[in-house]
């Protein structure tokens, strides 16, 4: 659970500045946005602060960022913790030798990869995404950092739609 | 494959001297992702000099490491942390992975700071990142230089009202496109991607901001394809790299 919902005075002013857009990608679905986040230097730098505090010093030397939005939240917390950044991405993207793990979507399949030898066993990691929804990708995120032997600490996402259960993968 | 390291300056006037029309589009022009040859057998050396670039140090001649005195000395091993891959995504194709460089937290550290270092108190509002490994890139810089960071997106990807740009590849088009309205006329921007080849990506995403009314600075990349001229399709729009790849 967060520690930090309706206590820290910075929440505040990082969930007013995401944007919801009604019906996108589709009729019915309400669309957390957070470009506009990354538009307020300060609140994006308290985004990012936030899980920093929470993650340094946990000796942690994994941050997996799902692509694409995880890649913008990953890297500085990466940096900032002293982790190795490590993408997690759609099919044919990654060069080298992955391992893949499929999740389920609302209609199909879908698939996430990871390079082999960017992580090793007992290895300390952290999986960071935008929003957690129904928590496949995430589900399929952390399958693969246990694949290679590492331990997931926590997943870590901005925004969470809890009546979307994503927290039942856990 | 053989790496040199070159800091270019901004100020390079040799940029202004160089086309600044686009490609034509039956073009071969090859795209970074994809479908496009490295003609290592039609390789020439630049026909123009470049700043702080000695006659005895062009690549016919050395084709090693700049001289120390030209170059930073972090540069060395965030070159070395990047991984060379043949033949993906296909044959021919030699791919410059960055994904190792982003495994070694020194490194990875130093790339940052090199463009932290450069763009700093240069009054720059905005990074302009493109998808995707440019999201690895641009939000860091812009983090430490207080910069609103500005994702540019395959289509069909941002939720708001978008421009789009159409540019060319290989065999057809693709397009960017951009949020309306996170940019304002007159901001300053930095564009930022892992690397540039022929430049059409970065010239489509100048002309994204352009059409805003937004100055864009420079562009900035990890690794350069010098052989792919990327560098003349940007005109007169400075380009500045750490790891120039022949």
């Amino acid at each position: 659970m967060s520690a930090y919902r309706d206590k820290d005075p910075r929440i505040h002013g990082i969930q007013s500045k995401i944007r919801v857009v009604p019906n996108f990608p589709k009729p019915g679905i309400m669309f957390q946005d957070i470009t506009t986040l990354l538009l307020d230097p300060k609140a994006f730098k308290d985004t990012v602060d936030l899980f920093v505090e929470r993650y340094k010093g946990k000796n942690i030397s994994v941050v997996a960022g799902i692509e694409a939005r995880g890649f913008i939240f990953g890297t500085p917390i990466a940096l900032e913790i002293g982790a190795k950044f490590v993408p997690l991405r759609k099919p044919n993207k990654l060069p080298g030798k992955v391992i893949s793990e499929e999740y389920e979507l609302e209609y199909g399949r879908d698939c996430l990869e990871m390079h082999l030898g960017a992580v090793e066993p007992g290895e300390r990691a952290l999986v960071v995404d935008d929003l957690i929804a129904t928590g496949g990708t995430l589900c399929a995120a952390m399958k693969l950092l246990e694949r290679v032997g590492a331990e997931v600490v926590e997943c870590a996402c901005v925004i969470e739609l809890p009546d979307l259960k994503g927290r039942r993968c856990f | 494959m053989l790496q040199r390291a070159l800091i270019f300056s901004s100020s390079n006037p040799i940029c202004s001297q160089l086309p600044t029309t686009a490609p034509p589009d039956n073009t071969v022009f090859p795209k970074r992702n994809g479908g496009w040859i490295i003609p290592f057998s039609s390789y020439q050396l630049p026909a123009f000099r470049l700043r702080n670039y000695r006659p005895s140090d062009s690549a016919a001649n050395r084709p090693n490491m700049a001289s120390q005195d030209e170059q930073d000395p972090r540069i060395s091993n965030i070159s070395s942390a990047i991984r060379v891959i043949p033949d993906f995504p296909k044959p021919g194709i030699i791919f410059q992975d960055i994904t190792t460089l982003l495994l070694d937290t020194k490194a990875f550290r130093d790339t940052i700071d090199l463009f932290v270092e450069r763009y700093r108190g240069k009054d720059i509002s905005v990074v302009a990142g493109i998808e995707a490994r440019g999201f690895i890139f641009g939000p860091p810089i812009a983090l430490a230089i207080g910069a609103k960071f500005v994702p540019m997106r395959k289509p069909n990807k941002l939720p708001g009202e978008v421009l789009s740009e159409e540019y060319s590849l290989e065999y057809g088009k693709d397009t960017m496109e951009m949020h309306v309205d996170a940019v304002k006329a007159g901001e300053r921007a930095l564009i930022i991607d892992d690397l540039v080849a022929t430049g059409g990506t970065l010239s489509a995403a100048i002309r994204l901001l352009e059409r805003v009314g937004v100055h864009v600075v420079e562009c900035a990349c990890v690794i350069e394809l010098p052989e792919l001229k990327g560098r003349e399709w940007l005109g007169e729009k400075p380009l500045f790299v750490l790891v120039s790849s022949t």
